[in-house]
């Protein structure tokens, strides 16, 4: 996207994987709530454990049980777009979301032709259409997205970033930016992975800044982590 | 100094200015949630936006695959979506779309809209003309409870409420026809074939049933039927298949724009024109359901509420029931020609 400073602004586009990624999270999201309100409102109409609608067309069963769980199925993905700005809980797990075409979130209108044209996506089955299209068209639309001129883009988690940038600030001692990033990233991500997996990082990553493998043999877990913590300490320059 | 100890220094520089991109975000989340009206506030996001974008024209090239760029930029699109789009209010937003957009986009459709209207009344007076020159026609239109019914003297609509609660019926026919309206537009995609399709069809079988029931002395029982929730229902559909029909041209006669661009411009104007589509589909469902079948309603009664209904559409159409002032939408209907 082009912008007044003269650096244009990229938006990361999420792919047919991304889209189904969030799409089958929503549709379950959206399966059990509509099955959810079913099952209740169904067992406090009956009054007993019982879920067969009754023989004649009864009004209540009708607006109490099967349109608000009709609603709650079709409506989902237009009424969250537009509440939630172009997202879904779906697309936020998967951690994609709508935006237009400069970045900005869509307007009601924009959303809901989006919306309106899954009725040409889904066609012949199964999104065959819409996925047949976001494969084939360069930015990974669907006939919705172009009709609406929105993307689907990766919504950054910058609060993530944010904080693997900040330790990279102070950590930028010894190290250059990018060994302090990776540096600050691993520590971030210590408690989060195996044993294993973080001791193979941290040799890897003490091993490109100086240390040989037979320095670390024989290092644990806590061991290595505090090699790295010494790594990433500012040095004393000399006066 | 070294190639590489300049980088290192570079980059370092660089990293330092962290604070202030973190402040640039939070100060880019405040604005564009609509959480601050300080003046001052939106004026430093002007010298954020120009900070962030010098930082990451420099993290591009001293940092190109680092989380820091990556960081930059999410921070950056964000600050550039909220200096060009400003704060979304879901209540503002709604405002202007039904008092502002949606009456621009009826008055930009004006022309497909006669045309669709030509297109289905000449596609009904076909449909009669058809059935009274060929009875037996009728099958190819009607259901056979439908025909039997009319035979035996009776509309098939009488005694629908002993069959069907009211409510049951006003969801199921609203959403029938909110679906039957949806793709009517959709099927504008189809170079506008798909539109002219669903409105000669609905045209030709409203037109075949009218000759079928009139022919069995029914006509004015299927008038009174219809003439309550009629009015707006045979509106709306033509007003859908104009929408429908301005996307289909868009794709055949795209002009400067190109097929997808000219494409995307005329579904997101006449998209908006469904919201309105749909909200009166769901009052004349109700009308269908509670006046349409039930006996106790006079002709003039229905007559009257038919009339009503479609000048409230008119009404909602031209933004004057939000209190736009009439002429008002003309100016904003100035053509796309970007």
């Amino acid at each position: 996207v082009d912008s007044a400073t003269g650096i244009d602004v990229s938006l990361p586009v999420a792919g047919a994987g991304a889209r189904s990624y969030a799409f089958v999270i929503d549709w379950h999201i959206r399966l059990m709530l509509a099955l959810a309100w079913y099952l209740t409102a169904a067992l406090l109409h009956n009054g007993r454990l019982a879920l067969t609608p009754p023989l004649t067309n009864e009004p209540r069963w009708f607006g109490a049980v099967v349109a608000p769980a009709l609603a709650l199925y079709f409506l989902y993905h237009p009424v969250l777009e537009v509440l939630l700005r172009g997202s879904t809980p779906g697309k936020r797990i998967a951690g994609v979301c709508v935006v237009t075409r400069d970045g900005g979130a869509p307007g009601i209108g924009a959303l809901l032709v989006r919306n309106v044209f899954r009725l040409i996506d889904s066609l012949p089955l199964f999104y065959g259409l819409g996925l047949t299209l976001v494969v084939l068209t360069r930015e990974n639309v669907r006939c919705g997205d172009m009709a609406a001129g929105t993307l689907l883009v990766y919504a950054h988690p910058a609060a993530e970033f944010a904080l693997t940038t900040q330790q990279a600030a102070s950590r930028v001692g010894q190290l250059d930016a990018s060994g302090a990033e990776l540096v600050a990233e691993l520590l971030q991500r210590w408690p989060t992975l195996t044993a294993q997996a973080r001791a193979a990082l941290a040799r890897q990553l003490l091993s490109r800044y100086g240390a040989s493998a037979a320095d670390l043999r024989g290092f644990d877990d806590g061991a290595l982590r505090a090699r790295l913590e010494r790594l990433t300490r500012p040095q004393s320059v000399p006066t | 100094l070294s190639t590489s100890t300049r980088q290192h220094a570079l980059s370092a520089a660089l990293l330092q200015r962290a604070p202030l991109w973190q402040q640039a975000e939070a100060r880019t989340q405040r604005l564009a949630r609509g959480r601050t009206e300080d003046t001052a506030d939106a004026v430093r996001l002007a010298d954020d936006y120009r900070l962030l974008a010098h930082d990451l024209a420099r993290a591009r090239v001293l940092m190109p695959r680092s989380r820091t760029r990556e960081y930059l930029e999410s921070v950056y699109a964000r600050a550039h979506a909220t200096l060009n789009h400003g704060a979304w209010h879901l209540g503002s937003t709604l405002r202007r779309l039904f008092r502002a957009d949606i009456p621009a986009a009826v008055v930009w459709l004006r022309p497909y809209l006669l045309w669709t209207t030509v297109i289905f009344v000449l596609a009904a007076l076909g449909g009669y003309a058809l059935v009274r020159r060929f009875p037996e026609l009728i099958a190819l239109f009607a259901s056979p409870d439908l025909i039997a019914s009319v035979e035996h003297g009776k509309l098939w609509t009488e005694g629908l409420l002993n069959v069907v609660p009211s409510s049951v019926l006003s969801v199921q026919i609203l959403a029938n026809n909110i679906v039957v309206s949806l793709f009517a537009y959709c099927a504008g995609f189809l170079f506008g074939l798909g539109t002219l399709y669903i409105l000669g069809l609905n045209g030709l079988m409203l037109g075949a049933v009218f000759a079928f029931v009139h022919e069995h002395g029914l006509g004015a029982d299927l008038f009174s039927f219809m003439v309550a929730h009629g009015c707006v229902e045979l509106s709306v559909m033509c007003l859908s298949g104009a929408a429908g029909a301005a996307v289909g041209e868009a794709l055949v006669r795209p002009g400067e724009l190109g097929r997808i661009g000219s494409f995307r411009g005329a579904a997101l104007r006449s998209g908006q024109v469904l919201i309105a589509c749909a909200v009166l589909l769901v009052g004349a469902g109700f009308i269908e359901g509670y006046v349409s079948p039930d006996t106790r309603f006079p002709l003039f009664a229905r007559i009257a509420i038919g009339v009503s209904y479609w000048l409230f559409m008119l009404a909602l159409l031209s933004g004057r029931l939000w209190g736009r002032r009439p002429g008002a939408a003309v100016a904003l209907n100035a053509p796309q020609t970007a």
